[in-house]
């Protein structure tokens, strides 16, 4: 029992109308991996939260190193040795590597910032966890899997015993995950404590020692890896079986709806060709960077393209904005719906009625009433969760939020829909139901495009993928020739340098 | 099952969302305590004489602040629009013409506003101060510094009354009607809320920002060119250096009415009671013969109360957000 270096006991933690974490236990190992899963909103953030001194907990209380502490603020959390790394990296994109490394505990001699001991101690720090940057290079010029590498770093560096992540992975692509893999095993062997949010089965079960299921604000199971397995995992999240994991149709594919031909932004994306028949769904794949979000806002008239033609219906189409877009009946579900796809502070009944204004206005006035008819059939229809339609979006989970703006776009009937990573960050009952309200559109004739990091959905829901490997489609696979394998050569080039090689 | 509850009756929402306007009712009643020539109708009339000048420019901020953007330059250009009026109406002996001129010169200014907020991507704060020194300079350029005297019946306007309610009062609720329209129940209303709300997002939905960016400006500027026309008329004069930081007592109507300045969020009915508040307030301290220097620090501190307040809310709705959301 001496061995843990965290425990939390008998946890209990109510809001206003809501009791959010009902007598939670858990504890964790020294130099072991936890991971804690469950549904978005199952209580882990407040949990976390907690453990980062952020919220007090109304009972319980919480030990390290078998001593009972209390945690009032994150930077007395700090100073016992927890650190959080947060989904949504905090960084300041004007600092350099070295700033960013000692921000806030900046060595001073005189009261004057002492450079030469933070460029000193920052090659250590780089050198000694072999990352090779400049200290002087500015934070906006790495990448997201960099930056989350140097908050690793700096949580190492101010002795975090306890490390935290919250859905690490979320933002970065499978080769990054290996390398934040590996570090991770390299801070257990050191005897840090890692408590590891996450949503996704494969890492879950590669990373874990122990793993915890939350649901309702209930610790339903806790026990090492060995003693789950994935299906278990998953119906204790939900508290329900699910039907499979994908609820793949087949449907018989139509006329060609959308084409893409010689497309090209120099720089960013060359010569890329794509086409998507009604009733099909088309993936894209490839690793962060590969330019497969920038081709979709490009033929959805957000940004600009030096050349290349768009065909729809086998018509050629000018697309020059998203109005050109929506009036062709093509819409998309962005990657960021927080920034792209949402506006927060308004309510659900606004932003789904965003994009089709025009379908209740009649001489000038915005006809209320059969806005407030239309709008609730969508969210009907898509199952959104909602105390009301003019609540506020920022109210809603994830998931709900994610069924806001795929009934926005819905709403405008589109004959195309390209969806940029539609699950992302959404859990995993969610997914289910895009995933099924997915294959009901192709049944009903719709192309879609769907753009994911996650292999598996890819595998699971498209009948055609290409592959997009630096700017360019390396490939395309029939669902027959489906597999991670395939699918990762293409991603990473490995088959072009053979090809070129030979 | 059907995932969508109704609104629920709740005293917090209900006090969130009327605040405001029991401030107002508090404010009335207190005042009526303290002094009891506060109640009579010539004092009420008196007073929406005098707020429905800058009432009518916090019509326009709130539009603009709605969407992200704010206009420094209203009571300069009030002050232009208005003296190029009075001088018309000098000339022509036509109320119409005054009108149409004070109207036309303020669109203009606040076109030249827009193209510099939409083409050039200048910030709205930046854009609109140029144009208050501009539309400043030139008025006292016309008139070389003069103000203009013996306006005749142009002063009906500013001055008369139908009854017993004064023509501004008029004005003032006719664009109230059109604000509230505008914001309600129109694409245009909701495209602003959008705009302001999430720029980008708007963007990705389809909603031209620059061309309702264009269009919240030139409404702007009709409001002040009737404003123009209203000041003008009451003063009983064509003053060059008329209405200074008239804009900023727009400003502060609409803020302290719940316009939020992160955008995305106001009222046509919160900018009135917000101008009432002001109003009430000023003509309080002047019936108490309070030190005017004393008011000028009360007025302040009411804004700066009315900022913390909105901060304080919103912090709280959200904490309340995410713990709603992390229960659920």
């Amino acid at each position: 029992m001496d061995s843990y270096k965290l425990q939390v006991l008998h946890i209990s933690k109510s809001f206003p109308g809501v009791l959010a974490l009902d007598d939670i236990s858990l504890s964790a190992r020294k130099g072991s991996v936890l991971v804690l899963c469950g549904e978005n909103g199952a209580g882990k953030s407040t949990l976390m939260k907690i453990i980062n001194g952020v919220y007090q907990p109304d009972k319980g209380e919480i030990l390290i190193d078998g001593k009972k502490v209390h945690i009032r603020n994150p930077i007395q959390a700090r100073k016992m040795g927890i650190s959080m790394i947060f989904q949504e990296l905090n960084y300041i994109p004007e600092l350099t590597v070295e700033e960013s490394l000692f921000c806030g505990r900046l060595p001073t001699r005189v009261g004057k910032v002492d450079w030469k001991t933070v460029r000193r101690r920052t090659l250590e720090l780089l050198e000694k966890e072999n990352l090779s940057y400049a200290p002087t290079r500015r934070m906006k010029d790495l990448s997201v899997s960099d930056i989350q590498m140097l908050e690793i770093v700096k949580a190492v560096s101010i002795d975090a015993s306890i490390l935290i992540m919250d859905e690490p992975t979320s933002a970065i692509t499978q080769r990054e995950v290996e390398r934040l893999f590996a570090k991770i095993a390299e801070l257990k062997a050191r005897g840090t404590s890692v408590i590891y949010i996450s949503h996704k089965m494969d890492e879950i079960f590669r990373i874990a020692d122990d793993i915890a299921i939350l649901r309702d604000g209930k610790v339903v199971d806790a026990r090492p890896r060995d003693e789950f397995d994935i299906d278990k995992v998953i119906s204790l999240m939900v508290g329900r079986k699910l039907e499979s994991n994908f609820p793949k149709r087949k449907v018989e594919a139509g006329a060609e709806a959308f084409r893409v031909e010689g497309l090209s932004v120099p720089g960013v994306f060359k010569d890329v060709s794509f086409h998507v028949r009604a009733g099909e769904i088309v993936g894209f794949a490839g690793l962060m960077g590969a330019g497969r979000t920038e081709v979709m806002r490009a033929v959805f008239g957000l940004d600009r393209f030096a050349s290349g033609t768009i065909r729809i219906h086998g018509k050629p189409a000018r697309v020059a904005s998203v109005q050109d877009a929506i009036a062709a009946k093509v819409a998309m579900l962005s990657e960021d719906r927080r920034r792209y796809g949402l506006v927060s502070v308004r309510s659900v009944r606004e932003n789904v009625a965003l994009s089709s204004l025009r379908k209740f206005i009649y001489r000038g006035r915005l006809h209320g009433a059969k806005e407030s008819k239309i709008v609730t059939d969508i969210c009907e229809r898509m199952n959104v969760k909602t105390p009301s339609l003019s609540t506020a979006v920022e109210a809603l989970s994830g998931g709900n939020q994610q069924k806001v703006v795929l009934g926005k776009w819905l709403l405008n009937e589109p004959d195309v829909l390209i969806m940029d990573e539609p699950t992302r960050g959404i859990d995993v009952g969610a997914k289910y139901e895009i995933y099924k309200l997915m294959c009901d559109l192709a049944a009903e004739g719709k192309a879609l495009i769907m753009v994911s990091s996650e292999l598996p959905e890819l595998i699971g829901m498209c009948d055609r993928i290409y592959v997009m490997c630096k700017g360019e489609i390396s490939g395309e696979l029939p669902r027959d020739e489906f597999t991670q394998e395939a699918i990762m050569r293409l991603a990473t080039g490995f088959e072009r340098r053979a090809r070129e090689a030979s | 099952m059907s995932g969508i509850g109704k609104a629920r009756f709740s005293w917090s929402t209900i006090s969130r969302s009327y605040s405001i306007y029991l401030v107002l009712l508090a404010m009335i009643v207190l005042s009526s305590l303290i002094n009891p020539n506060f109640f009579s109708g010539e004092n009420i009339s008196n007073v929406t004489r005098q707020i429905s000048v800058t009432t009518i420019l916090a019509f326009g901020e709130t539009i603009l602040i709605i969407c992200g953007l704010l206009d420094l330059s209203s009571g300069s250009v009030l002050a232009l629009a208005g003296l190029l009026s009075v001088a018309s109406y000098k000339v022509t002996g036509s109320m119409a013409v005054a009108f149409a001129v004070a109207i036309g010169v303020a669109m203009l200014c606040n076109y030249l506003n827009a193209l510099m907020v939409t083409l050039f991507n200048a910030p709205a704060f930046i854009a609109t101060l140029a144009m208050q020194e501009m539309a400043r300079g030139s008025a006292l350029l016309f008139t070389k510094g003069q103000n203009i005297y013996q306006i005749g019946h142009y002063t009906t306007v500013g001055q008369g009354s139908i009854g017993f309610i004064p023509i501004p009062l008029l004005f003032l609720v006719g664009l109230f009607f059109v604000t509230w329209y505008l914001l309600n129940n129109t694409r245009f209303g909701r495209s602003l809320y959008a705009i302001g709300g999430n720029q980008e997002a708007a963007k990705a939905s389809g909603i031209n920002v620059n061309g309702n960016k264009m269009a919240a400006f030139l409404i702007n500027g009709l409001f002040v060119g009737v404003a123009g026309v209203l000041f003008m008329s009451r003063v009983n004069a064509g003053l060059p250096n008329g209405a200074i930081n008239y804009e900023f007592q727009g400003l502060t109507s609409s803020i302290i009415g719940g316009t939020s300045f992160t955008g995305g969020v106001g009222t046509a009915g919160g900018t009135v009671v917000g101008s009432f508040i002001v109003g009430f307030l000023n003509n309080i301290l002047n019936l108490a013969n309070v030190n005017s220097y004393l008011q000028q620090i009360i007025r302040g501190a009411i804004i700066a109360l009315a900022v913390i307040y909105d901060i304080w809310t919103k912090n709280r709705r959200t904490r309340s957000l995410v713990r709603g959301a992390a229960a659920k």
